[in-house]
């Protein structure tokens, strides 16, 4: 008989990193069979037993044998019981669903990286494959923003690309204490300022929607064709593989044809209200 | 061949051979579920024999009205859908996917291990074939599938009904659904009440054609085909609704903003009731069932609606808060968007979201009103 595609594997608890006040990334190693390797962009359904389940991004592949890192911000039951998770206990996982980072379309390509808040985590895949193949590419830029310094994810991480000589990496907050001395403003501002050329740069877009909508219009305002731009897209999700119905946007599932999806797919529907 | 691709072969079994019918599948050990009438609508329910057919009774259907009435010619298919598809049992209103329990730090899940019983549905409709033919696309033609739905699909054993009185509601003839089966199914019987009652069997499948060779028959003669050619041709004389032939997907996709959306919102409860009743309405939530241990817990999927307020909830409010991107989403995906996903449409026209939609919207109309005044508007510009 078929595999139930909806049945979790067990899976440890090694690590809980703290990474801002409200956002932890967990580690976790397979209790016995693992998931398929995630690829960049890719995401599982973590089950918290007597809580529930939620799709949450894979933010720490791709490096060989390193534990399923996952980022998440404690906003609703499932994600808070899970940064509250001890080392030791279980918790369920599947996956990894959904599309890829084009890192092999943009091979021989410029890269931009442009991330809001909690979207770094699904990025970062993305940006260490990148950076690990960093031959293979042109120019690499990462702009970053988020709502207060203290909301900037993976700090050690950034500091480490950025004394990488050949990586421009500008972050900015929306605002911020004086002891910031940073930009401040939204990161669509940096857009211009990068300094990217629109005709041979892929452009990778995550945050909440409308930093998408206003970091596309850049993009395209800069010169960038629609095929040139990549976004994650959200929606509800129940089950991760096309069965609920829940993540339609469009005719399309955000499970399968998504999260990652190129632009120019979605543009006409992009920027409808509540579709 | 008739147009199954199976032989062209029928017999012709009386009253007593329809009760050995039913008996047979029971001696195979198959579950029948037939139609029975219960709390003033005809339903599904389990079927002993022919006594629990709703016999003389039939139905009077119209926007937002239900009633059930009687026939005087004793038929006991003398009706058309109910609010009750034959989904339920294939795609269940509430199903467990798997227990799991935590002893220690430790998490172990265990699917259910409950056999599917054989069962065969007695009085499947042709459009309700072609909405079982829709949600096998949906469940089981992907990557993943909906093994639960997989494994009762597999031991179903289909009687279908081919429809000789439709209701005012149905509107199968413009989808090519029905009203007299094709396909899909394993025998399909015209009940003929034109002085006599009896009924016309044509074996669908090779399982089908030897069950009618075991029951008491005799052959069908050209005088019995003309008389199920002539309850089909009655049947489809009645049938006066209908979707848009044309440009009906392309009006829905390219239009998200028409002006139509809000109007039918205007008298859009938002209530569900036609996503319940739609025969692939396939969307569901899923729930922790927490033992009282607080050490174990069922994960319970049960159907839900993109009209419910939390169906599009993530993280900092729903997507859809206002009825009109609720009835948008519904129409858009059933009549257009369903073409990309499954290449089919999601509607087969058993009318039953306009019978049972307490404001009476009928989404033949709604459907009908965008793509003719979207094509005004291209007359209107020139470019028709």
């Amino acid at each position: 008989m078929t595999v139930n595609p909806y049945l979790p594997l067990p899976y440890r608890v090694i690590a809980v990193r703290q990474d801002t006040p409200d956002t932890a990334t967990v580690e976790l190693r397979p209790v016995g069979a693992a998931i398929p390797e995630p690829a960049p962009g890719q995401f599982t359904m973590l089950y918290m037993l007597g809580v529930g389940e939620a799709p949450i991004s894979v933010s720490g592949a791709p490096i060989e044998g390193a534990p399923l890192a996952q980022t998440l911000r404690g906003v609703g039951a499932v994600s808070k019981a899970i940064i509250r998770l001890q080392p030791g206990e279980e918790l369920g996982v599947r996956g990894p669903y959904g599309t890829i980072w084009p890192v092999a379309e943009a091979d021989g390509h410029d890269v931009l990286f442009i991330a809001g808040g909690l979207g770094l985590a699904p990025l970062r895949p993305a940006v260490r494959h990148v950076l690990a193949n960093r031959e293979r590419y042109g120019r690499v830029s990462l702009l970053y923003g988020t709502r207060s310094p203290q909301d900037i994810l993976y700090r050690d991480e950034l500091a480490m690309w950025r004394r990488m000589l050949d990586v421009q990496i500008e972050v900015t907050v929306d605002r911020a204490h004086r002891s910031w001395h940073g930009a401040v403003g939204v990161v669509t501002e940096l857009i211009p300022r990068a300094g990217v050329d629109p005709s041979r740069t892929i452009a990778m877009v995550c945050g909440p929607e409308i930093m998408m909508r206003f970091s596309v219009q850049a993009l395209q305002a800069a010169g960038m064709p629609c095929e040139h731009i990549y976004v994650s897209m959200e929606r509800s999700m129940k089950c991760g593989v096309g069965l609920c119905g829940r993540c339609q946007f469009g005719p399309d599932f955000v499970c399968k044809q998504g999260a990652v999806m190129r632009y120019d797919r979605i543009a006409h529907i992009f920027t409808v209200r509540e579709i | 061949m008739s147009a199954s691709g199976f032989p062209k072969a029928g017999v012709v079994l009386s009253l007593d051979g329809l009760q050995a019918l039913i008996d047979a599948l029971a001696a195979r050990g198959y579950q029948v579920l037939g139609p029975v009438e219960h709390d003033g609508a005809i339903g599904t329910g389990h079927i002993a024999g022919i006594a629990d057919l709703p016999a003389g009774r039939t139905d009077r259907q119209e926007a937002g009205s239900y009633r059930l009435d009687d026939r005087d010619d004793g038929a006991l298919f003398g009706y058309a859908v109910g609010p009750g598809s034959w989904k339920r049992h294939l795609h269940r209103p509430i199903e467990t996917l798997f227990k799991v329990r935590r002893v220690g730090d430790e998490l172990s899940f265990e699917p259910p291990r409950e056999p599917p019983a054989r069962t065969a549905l007695l009085g499947v409709r042709s459009c309700e074939l072609a909405a079982i033919a829709i949600q096998d696309r949906v469940f089981q033609g992907g990557r993943y599938v909906n093994t639960e739905y997989a494994a009762r699909r597999a031991n179903i054993f289909l009687v279908a009904v081919n429809c000789g009185d439709p209701a005012s509601t149905c509107f199968c003839s413009s989808l090519n659904t029905g009203p007299r089966a094709r396909r899909g199914y394993d025998i399909a019987l015209t009940e003929l009440v034109d002085g006599r009652h009896e009924f016309l069997a044509e074996p669908g499948s090779d399982s089908g054609a030897a069950l009618l060779a075991y029951l008491p028959n005799r052959p069908a003669t050209e005088a019995d085909w003309q008389a199920a050619d002539a309850v089909a041709a009655h049947a489809a004389a009645q049938i006066h609704r209908r979707l848009p032939a044309e440009g009906l997907k392309e009006a829905l996709q390219q239009h998200p903003e028409h002006p139509h959306w809000e109007e039918v919102a205007a008298r859009c409860l938002a209530c569900a009731n036609c996503t319940n009743v739609c025969p692939t309405c396939f969307c569901t939530t899923i729930d922790d069932h927490s033992d009282l241990d607080g050490h174990g817990a069922a994960r319970v999927r049960r159907w839900d609606s993109c009209f419910n307020g939390d169906f599009s909830y993530v993280h900092g409010g729903a997507v859809r808060t206002q009825t009109r991107s609720r009835y948008r989403q519904w129409l858009t995906h059933k009549l257009a968007n369903w073409w990309d996903q499954f290449g089919t449409s999601g509607c087969v026209g058993c009318g039953r979201c306009i019978a049972w939609c307490p404001a009476g919207i009928d989404l033949t109309v709604e459907a009908t009103s965008i793509v003719d005044s979207i094509s005004a508007e291209a007359k209107a510009h020139g470019v028709a």
